[in-house]
């Protein structure tokens, strides 16, 4: 079934009414591309009998009150047996019968419901959504966590005094507990720390590994020799807080990856290919071979490279080029994948699929700018490489100078070492940069940001210059009227006219006559002329409302339509891509933070240069190509910028690739959002902001971490060399210093939501 | 101190019924949505757990 009314509703005012918190910006943006084919169908898998699931992405859901709406929604539909709602996910996962129900009606009624759904592949997304490291490493916190509150318990006694036979009793105990505990809770550190070594390479679960085991076994040492202190509360505490950072980076990371695919699982594009005896079938774009005939209908992107065989039409090239004026094209005309077919129907024989297409060159040029990046070093390695080294040379220190000061007493110096290494605490370490990317993340995806990895936050912070593309980054991509005659009748007429087109112009213009209150009258015989525009007739007098040359009028520079009326002057409907509401707010706000912004357009001089005006950007390139774009950002830089490319054109991809940050809207083209780096959902550009503060803010948070770990090692070393560390204060601080790390994190979820 | 040899073993118990019940919460999906669950609270109609 093809629907190409289904994303409409969104728009209507009442369809809102399901929640003021769920704004339909997102939906309103994804209907604006008007997927005629979301090929529902093909994902819907058997669950049980009688009874299919889907599985469908709804971006727009945020609270609950839409969670209600959709379950509640669903429910009333026949033959569905349940309807779930996974609101971290955005998610609704939909059991029904496949003879009372289709997929279709489903996706029905969620579009008339006010939410744009989305089907996608689960069975390619379950091996990310199992999770089972996640559920591993959250078990083996879950054991660590329970040994170390029990062997607590136990200190507790023996800090407060017990001693003699209670005390072995109580250290006997703990070892117990805390000996298979941290047998199972401590293998991701210990699988780490013997990898590295057998390659011969030192990391974090080097010290942390060595740290633990020392601890246990000079603790069995001591409890077997009814010793006074033993080090399992601080052993199995140490493998609990670090358990958590790695969760939180697991955390960071799954969710990540969980939206770079659910991205790439959202443009699962279907293509409809004519057989040689007429038949048409549906196929996946990946599918489609050179020589194949294949149909595009108005609303539909044209799936492959190659050249019309059949049919006239207007071809919306913004997502490839970054022109905002529609193209006509007729047989014979090349078409690239990713242009958006307008008016009328186009038969394309697909030309070469591999490397001769326009996409396989965008995609020679991410490759190569990619690999021009330089490797980037995240902080957490940064510092962990000098904290390894620094750890062992310490801990060697402390035992030389213990063997030489007691004249050889190896188990005390084995013991002072031990001390050393537990108490320099990887825990604050390792939990510094976690936490906060966690935190950082989770505040980000709330307002429908999506990061694509950790390390993209530590690079967004570092940038000093901004580069806009201008075509639906710095505008919303679709035109609106700024021109237009006073006259009533010439309203009436040309809405009367427009309401028979889907071209986006004709679009526009039939609603700006609905919000004027204009009511169309009946034409006769009104035809669109595919490429061209629409004519009916009133009375014996000929109306046309489409392309300057058609109506007989002088075309200029303007984006316009222009209706004749019989024989008088043909009068315009001039037409802009308006900025983004708060653009000129955001652009003035990077510049008052010192940033250099700069618009690098595919489009022609006139409109890069309004729109570089209007929103306040001094340096703006036009008619660029996206070897230009690229070969610009180089420079750039070449001359020592950071750069944070904004895009979300096909034509923008290399350059998102190569920026040393990059941002697309989610209505980016599906290359772009590969490349980018994070993803940012709604009308407005104010995510570009949000991001680059809470990516500054988890910066300072980071680095005052950093700069904590550092002062209380500065203290507790020292402390540990002089052998007066016991197992208290080893546990105190061990605690005190994760938790104030995590506190810190904490604080980046504050300041404006 | 004879009743030491009570409550060790009472609270490894009870330390151990947590754990246990962690463990089965982890197996039966309880932490895949957090964030609706946290939600789902608000809804009048009565609420079935999960399948």
């Amino acid at each position: 079934m093809r629907d190409t009314t289904r994303g409409s509703v969104v728009g209507l005012p009442g369809s809102t009414a399901s929640g003021g918190c769920c704004p339909t910006g997102l939906a309103a943006q994804l209907a604006a591309e008007r997927m005629t084919d979301t090929g529902a169908g093909r994902w819907v898998r058997p669950a049980a009998q009688d009874a299919v699931a889907l599985d469908l992405m709804v971006p727009a859901i945020r609270c609950a009150a839409c969670m209600s709406a959709i379950e509640t929604g669903l429910s009333n539909l026949p033959g569905v047996a349940s309807a779930r709602v996974n609101l971290s996910l955005r998610r609704v996962r939909v059991l029904f019968d496949p003879a009372r129900s289709s997929a279709e009606d489903v996706v029905g009624r969620l579009s008339a419901l006010g939410y744009e759904a989305r089907p996608f592949d689960a069975k390619a997304m379950a091996d990310i959504d199992r999770d089972a490291v996640g559920r591993d490493l959250l078990a083996r916190l879950g054991v660590a966590g329970f040994a170390m509150m029990n062997v607590m318990l136990l200190s507790v006694a023996v800090w407060s005094g017990a001693d003699a036979a209670t005390r072995d009793l109580m250290h006997w105990i703990s070892g117990l507990i805390a000996l298979p505990a941290i047998a199972f809770s401590g293998v991701p550190f210990f699988r780490s720390a013997i990898a590295a070594l057998r390659a011969g390479r030192v990391n974090m679960d080097v010290p942390i590994s060595l740290a633990v085991v020392l601890a246990v076994g000079v603790s069995l040492y001591e409890t077997a020799h009814s010793g006074e202190h033993a080090y399992f509360d601080a052993g199995i505490s140490l493998v609990f807080f670090l358990l958590i950072g790695r969760y939180l980076d697991h955390r960071t990371r799954a969710v990540a990856r969980s939206a770079a695919a659910e991205l790439t699982a959202l443009s699962a594009r279907a293509a409809t290919v004519i057989a040689a005896d007429g038949s048409r079938t549906t196929v996946a774009a990946e599918d489609l071979a050179a020589g194949m005939l294949a149909e595009v209908l108005p609303g539909e992107r044209i799936p492959a490279d190659g050249r019309v065989e059949w049919g006239q039409s207007d071809l919306d090239r913004s997502m490839v080029t970054g022109e905002t004026m529609p193209e006509a094209v007729g047989p014979g005309a090349a078409v690239h994948a990713g242009m958006l077919n307008v008016s009328g129907p186009l038969r394309v024989r697909v030309g070469a699929t591999g490397e001769a297409t326009l996409l396989a060159e965008i995609a020679r040029m991410i490759e190569a700018a990619e690999r021009g990046r330089t490797r980037y070093d995240r902080w957490a390695d940064k510092a962990s490489r000098q904290y390894v080294w620094g750890v062992h040379v310490m801990s060697c220190v402390a035992f030389g100078g213990w063997m030489w000061a007691t004249g050889g007493d190896v188990y005390r110096s084995v013991m002072i070492a031990a001390a050393v290494l537990i108490i320099t605490c990887p825990c604050a370490l390792g939990l510094a940069v976690p936490a906060v990317h966690a935190v950082a993340g989770g505040r980000l995806f709330r307002r429908g940001i999506f990061l694509k990895d950790g390390a993209i936050l530590e690079r967004l912070a570092e940038i000093d210059t901004v580069v806009f593309d201008k075509t639906g980054t710095l505008t919303e991509g679709r035109p609106v009227l700024v021109s237009s005659p006073e006259c009533d009748r010439a309203w009436q007429f040309a809405a009367s006219l427009a309401v028979a087109s889907r071209h986006p112009l004709a679009q526009a213009l039939a609603e700006s006559a609905r919000g004027r209150g204009i009511e169309p009258v009946a034409l006769d015989g009104v035809t669109e002329v595919p490429g061209a525009g629409v004519e009916g007739w009133l009375g014996g007098k000929r109306l046309r409302l489409g392309r300057a040359d058609w109506v007989g009028a002088a075309p200029d520079d303007r984006t316009a339509v222009w209706l004749a009326e019989g024989d008088a002057a043909p009068q315009a409907f001039a037409f802009e891509d308006r900025l983004r509401a708060d653009a000129p707010e955001t652009v003035a706000w990077l510049r008052a933070q010192g940033l250099r912004v700069a618009l690098f357009s595919g489009d022609s001089e006139g409109p890069v240069a309004r729109a570089a005006e209007a929103a306040g950007i001094g340096d703006a390139r036009a008619r660029m190509t996206p070897a230009a774009k690229l070969a610009a950002l180089e420079a750039l830089a070449r001359g020592g910028a950071r750069v944070l490319m904004v895009g979300d054109g096909i034509n923008d991809a290399p350059s998102l690739a190569a920026a040393h940050a990059s941002m697309s809207p989610v209505a980016a083209s599906d290359v772009s959002r590969a490349a980018t780096g994070l993803v940012f959902t709604g009308q407005h550009l104010a995510p570009v902001r949000f991001a680059i503060e809470t990516a500054r803010a988890a910066r300072a948070r980071a680095l005052e971490n950093f700069a904590f770990s550092a002062l209380y090692n500065v203290v507790a070393v020292p402390v540990a060399l002089f052998g007066f560390v016991t197992p208290l204060i080893a546990a105190l601080s061990m605690s005190g210093s994760s938790i104030v790390v995590t506190l810190n994190a904490l604080r980046i979820r504050r300041g404006r939501p | 101190m004879t009743v030491l040899g009570l409550l060790i073993p009472v609270s490894l118990l009870l330390g151990a019924i947590g754990l246990a019940a962690f463990l089965w919460s982890l197996r039966s999906n309880q932490y895949d949505d957090l964030e609706g669950d946290a939600a789902r609270i608000l809804f009048d109609e009565a609420d079935k757990p999960r399948d």
